[in-house]
């Protein structure tokens, strides 16, 4: 820090960025911190919005990562409705869309990811929706009354949380997926079959190895996506989950390294000192795995908005996480710990057709780089543990559920 | 609106109210109190919202059930001690008034 009340902006106060904020101010910044955001609500809770949201099972006040007096309380200069234009690295500025001037001393880029959009005749229909924020979700919810049919193209983690969801609220789903099958991306062969056979049992439809060639609509809206081979299935809404982009044009215009994203070392700092990026716009280093990636995840957001707050304090940053995920379906939760890299070996515990079970993700010399758990919680976290401490583990060993999970973390 | 004090590694304490029907870390994250993570939002799934339980109010929060996805999940935590709790699992009834517990050196 440069001078002696050094000031930080935050652009973006979603997940990452309101917990930025907070972490700041846990660590004992005493500075002003200013957090704009474009959306009218204050930081909020994303995963709900494909679940309890959906179902209205949950409120806004419990979707809100603070309660709304908070960010007064803690003194944190909170603008809504805002857009971050551009940032001015050699004055340390950040431009906002009325045209004003925010200077830093520090700038955390919090910026996310946006839904992928894919070249598609019928885009711009009514009802073609895609879900990424509570807007998005409240259009959503508006159109899944009970009987009205849904089609979700894509067969990633938000696409067949909202077709659950969907069920859940007596609709109809149709998921239409590119891929040989649903999670092709994301999970396992052995995973993605559990999940299409449940998905299949509560009455969703699920099409893969389908292309979409266009969107049909009746008086503006959507009323059907016709498939390559030439079928056409009806819908009164259509969801669009094929993916994310991270939103880094801000920093790619400022000259800030980027790459599939805007390009961080372990303390979330760009290739500019003043500047840290976290979440999901960010590519980041996993040491763990030799590698650098994108890490669409709630952990990760709140993994890099501690690092960075303990860099600009000052303080130690803590050691990195191994990354993990979660989904919730029906009354199944999937929980993974690690990314299955330069594995070749899966080992089964416990009994996928009971719908509990973990798959441990292995090297040729055992060490274990990522677990799969459905409904499964003690495996996910021991998974954890063991894939944190590198430990090598006899895939014997592993199946043999009177082995507790206590006792293979042990090593 | 009971009072709970959190009290951190270094001996910082964090008198804060919370209401009736929440658990004890959310009343934590709704005051930024250092050293609760939660980084599951209160799920039981991730063991990043541990506290020692203060001796005098063991009997009033009682302990994890054996067995129970709780005491699975800090068998997995960093520093565990037979005062250990979950906050997440706690929930703020007007008999924890007064309530005291320490959070561990770290979370993770």
């Amino acid at each position: 820090m440069t001078n002696p009340t050094p000031s930080i902006v935050i652009i973006g106060a979603g997940h990452a960025g309101g917990t930025a904020a907070a972490e700041l101010r846990r660590a004992g910044f005493t500075g002003p911190i200013t957090l704009i955001g474009d959306e009218p609500i204050p930081p909020y809770e994303r995963p709900p919005l494909s679940k309890a949201w959906l179902k209205g099972e949950t409120d806004a006040s419990k979707l809100a990562l603070k309660p709304a007096a908070f960010y007064e309380t803690a003194n944190i200069d909170l603008r809504l409705n805002t857009t971050a234009t551009a940032i001015d690295r050699e004055a340390r500025t950040v431009t906002t869309g009325d045209g004003g001037k925010i200077p830093y001393d520090s700038l955390i880029i919090a910026t996310g990811a946006r839904a992928r959009r894919i070249p598609l005749p019928g885009l711009d229909l009514g009802n073609v929706l895609e879900l990424r924020n509570a807007a998005d979700a409240d259009k959503l919810k508006a159109v899944l009354t009970p009987g009205a049919r849904l089609a979700v193209i894509g067969g990633g983690y938000i696409g067949l949380e909202a077709a659950a969801s969907a069920r859940g609220l007596g609709c109809e789903a149709t998921i239409i997926e590119r891929e040989p099958r649903a999670l092709a991306r994301v999970a396992c062969e052995i995973l993605s079959n559990f999940f299409q056979d449940y998905h299949r049992a509560q009455g969703v439809t699920i099409d893969v190895n389908a292309q979409v060639a266009a969107l049909h609509g009746t008086d503006g809206k959507v009323s059907g996506v016709r498939l390559g081979d030439g079928r056409l299935i009806p819908c009164d809404a259509a969801l669009v989950g094929v993916g994310a982009v991270p939103n880094q044009e801000i920093a790619a215009d400022a000259g800030v390294d980027c790459n599939n994203g805007i390009l961080v070392d372990l303390s979330a700092r760009t290739s500019d000192p003043a500047i840290f990026a976290i979440g999901d716009c960010t590519h980041r280093p996993i040491p763990l795995y030799e590698r650098s990636m994108r890490l669409e995840s709630v952990p990760n957001a709140l993994e890099q908005a501690r690092a960075a707050a303990a860099a600009i304090c000052g303080k130690p940053v803590p050691a990195p996480e191994v990354p993990w995920f979660w989904s919730d379906q029906y009354d199944l939760r999937l929980q993974i710990a690690g990314i299955p890299f330069d594995t070749d070996r899966i080992v089964v515990r416990g009994d996928i057709a009971a719908g509990k079970f973990a798959l441990f993700h292995l090297k040729d010399d055992g060490t274990v780089q990522a677990v799969e758990a459905v409904n499964a919680s003690t495996e996910f976290m021991g998974g954890r543990r063991i894939i944190q401490k590198r430990l090598k583990l006899d895939p014997a060993r592993i199946a043999d559920m009177s082995v507790t999970m206590q006792a293979l973390a042990a090593g | 609106m009971p009072t709970i004090t959190f009290i951190e590694h270094n001996g910082t304490a964090h008198p804060v109210d919370v209401p009736v029907g929440k658990t004890v870390m959310q009343g934590a994250v709704d005051n930024n109190v250092p050293g609760i993570d939660a980084d599951c939002g209160g799920e039981c799934a991730c063991a990043t919202c541990h506290v020692y339980v203060d001796a005098a109010w063991l009997a009033k929060t009682g302990l994890p059930e054996p067995g129970s996805q709780e005491a699975s999940m800090l068998s997995f935590a960093a520093v565990t001690q037979p005062d250990s709790r979950l906050s997440c699992q706690i929930e703020v009834t007007d008999a924890l008034h007064g309530l005291v517990v320490r959070m561990p050196e770290g979370q993770h």
